[in-house]
């Protein structure tokens, strides 16, 4: 009977393989998430048909968690906005880092109640360091994705009063990170010796619970990307250091797969900051020092003038920033490209950054719910030749992802790639004031002669821009 | 536990890094959003150690609190399986379906 029990794990450790392979593509994607779910289900009937075998399965505790646990997670899928995604996917997966955490803590909790089961030798070091790296790595992605959740959302309400999540991160952290991690080390090793000591596995829980929080606190603007990428991968890895407590072949498979794509993943965004994972995780952007002063000024414009700029327009692109997510203005934006469509048959595309938004992906999701066709979403590398033949970039919300001083070689953002935006014939900006980015770096951009700038929020504007454009 | 089926554990771990880090290589960035989900859900595995848990807590004179933290972990691991495979379901429909209609 363990052979097809094995048979079913490996069925669905292959079905998990070739859904991640076709994850990756866009036609075959839909179809990848399918291979997945199936993956996770051929992974739970093996599980509950092995569970009644022996006989000894308690259905009624097993049924409700899984029936439980399916609504909650099928009803909050459902009802989400797609501007709510980012915070939604932060979510679930502290939960399944949380989840396996607790199958460690809940085998642990074993030993103590009843010292007879306590292995011995070989066992017992292995799984004492399975169960300390699972609770080390599990509890700080439920604390660190928690976190992230709110930074994106930007909040959290307290009886009424909104407060916003706050980055925060002197140097003198750095040291206090690399401190807890050891002492959580430290403490594996010490329960190795003493399985049964409560005050270890509460210790490892509360040191890594916080270390989640220290970690992700310091961490801001367009380096959210890679830490909810880096959270995903982590909360592969819990499941994988899972398996190893159980001795179960699929977690190991399943997690350390997760783990590795989120990693590649999470390497894709820091390239596209120029930034190691290191200097994400330890050094805040922009330095220690203050923010640079604005000395320069620059006249705002109103909708009417640019509407009147863009009559005729042949060529506009569009580069969407965090901001189009605050003021959720894509479909204003969508609105627009419809409008210059129709009325100068002009040519729109987009131009999409890697890091725009705060996940990977953010902007591309937000269009997508607007109906913007797929073909026009243009990945950076590729449509940065076309700014110099484009009449208009219209930057809605962008900031250092379009700052040439990136070119220079100097100050924070030097060397991260950018969008050309301002190779083109004219640049419309709209933002809320003339203040610097997350890296803290003021954007010549927004000084240049032939730059337009649109002081006031996204939904605001754009939707003052299409009435104008209404009217040409 | 013999020191074979650690071995073999471990070799699997490795394996399966080596093959995660092969299998996403390049990936367009309108994918990231749904192969990050995805990829999430699938990490809900630990819906398997979660069952076995909650199972084994009855078998060994064991307490109703190591029962109780399996049942949670049941619960938490079978949100962030079907949320996630929802979810990305969701996007990628959202995304796929704009192919078909074209503009």
């Amino acid at each position: 009977m363990e052979d097809w029990i094995s048979i079913g794990y490996l069925l669905s450790a292959a079905l998990f393989i070739f859904g991640l392979k076709k994850l990756g593509h866009p036609r075959t994607a839909p179809f990848g998430n399918q291979l997945g779910a199936m993956g996770m289900l051929v992974a739970v009937v093996t599980t509950v048909v092995s569970m009644e075998l022996a006989g000894n399965a308690q259905w009624e505790l097993i049924i409700a968690g899984l029936v439980v646990g399916s609504l909650i997670g099928y009803w909050m899928a459902v009802k989400v906005e797609m501007t709510g995604m980012p915070e939604l996917v932060a979510m679930f997966n502290g939960f399944g880092g949380a989840a396996s955490a607790l199958v460690a803590l809940s085998e642990i909790q074993k030993y103590i109640s009843n010292a007879d089961l306590v292995p011995d030798g070989l066992e017992l070091t292995v799984t004492m360091i399975a169960a300390g790296l699972s609770a080390l790595v599990g509890w700080m992605t439920l604390t660190g994705s928690l976190l992230a959740m709110y930074k994106l959302k930007g909040g959290i309400e307290v009886f009424g009063k909104w407060i916003r999540t706050p980055t925060w991160g002197p140097s003198w952290l750095n040291p206090v990170k690399v401190l807890l991690l050891l002492s959580v080390f430290v403490m594996i090793f010490l329960s190795i010796e003493e399985p049964t000591n409560q005050n270890y596995l509460w210790g490892i829980i509360g040191v890594s619970c916080l270390l989640g929080i220290v970690l992700v606190l310091p961490i801001g603007g367009a380096d959210m990307p890679v830490v909810v990428s880096l959270l995903n991968s982590l909360s592969g890895i819990a499941a994988a250091f899972t398996g190893f407590i159980i001795g179960n072949s699929v977690l190991i498979i399943a997690g350390s797969l997760v783990g590795a794509s989120g990693l590649i993943l999470t390497f894709i965004m820091c390239k596209a900051m120029n930034r190691t994972l290191l200097d994400v995780l330890f050094k805040s952007f922009g330095g220690d020092g203050e923010k640079q002063a604005l000395t320069r000024t620059k006249v705002g414009s109103d909708p009417d003038e640019v509407a009147m700029m863009l009559d005729g327009a042949q060529k506009v692109i569009i580069v969407p920033g965090y901001g189009m997510a605050v003021s959720q203005c894509q479909h204003a934006v969508k609105e627009f490209a419809d409008l210059m469509k129709e009325k100068f048959d002009t040519e729109i595309k987009y131009a999409i950054h890697p890091v725009a938004g705060r996940m990977p992906g953010h902007m591309n999701v937000l269009l997508a719910e607007a109906n913007v066709p797929y073909e026009q979403l243009i990945e950076m590398d590729e449509i940065n030749s076309e700014f110099p033949e484009c009449d208009v970039a219209l930057v809605i919300g962008a900031n250092d992802t379009t700052n040439p001083a990136a070119r220079s070689g100097e100050g924070p953002l030097a060397g991260m790639p950018i969008i050309d935006a301002d190779a083109a014939r004219t640049v419309v900006i709209i933002k809320r004031s003339l203040s610097v980015g997350y890296a803290g770096v003021d954007n010549d951009l927004f000084y240049m002669d032939k730059t337009m700038m649109l002081f006031g929020d996204g939904k605001a504007m754009m939707t003052g821009l299409n009435t104008a454009v209404k009217e040409i | 536990m013999t020191p074979e089926f650690l071995i073999a554990n471990i070799t699997l771990f490795l394996l399966a890094i080596f093959l995660g880090f092969e299998l996403i290589t390049k990936v367009p960035a309108t994918l990231h959003t749904p192969l990050m989900s995805g990829a999430n859900a699938i990490s809900g595995i630990s819906i398997i150690g979660a069952l076995i848990g909650s199972n084994v807590a009855y078998e060994g004179g064991s307490t109703a609190l190591s029962g109780l933290l399996a049942f949670v972990a049941v619960v938490l691991a079978m949100i962030n399986v079907v949320g996630g495979f929802a979810v990305t379901n969701r996007m990628l429909n959202m995304i796929a379906g704009k192919k078909r209609g074209g503009a």
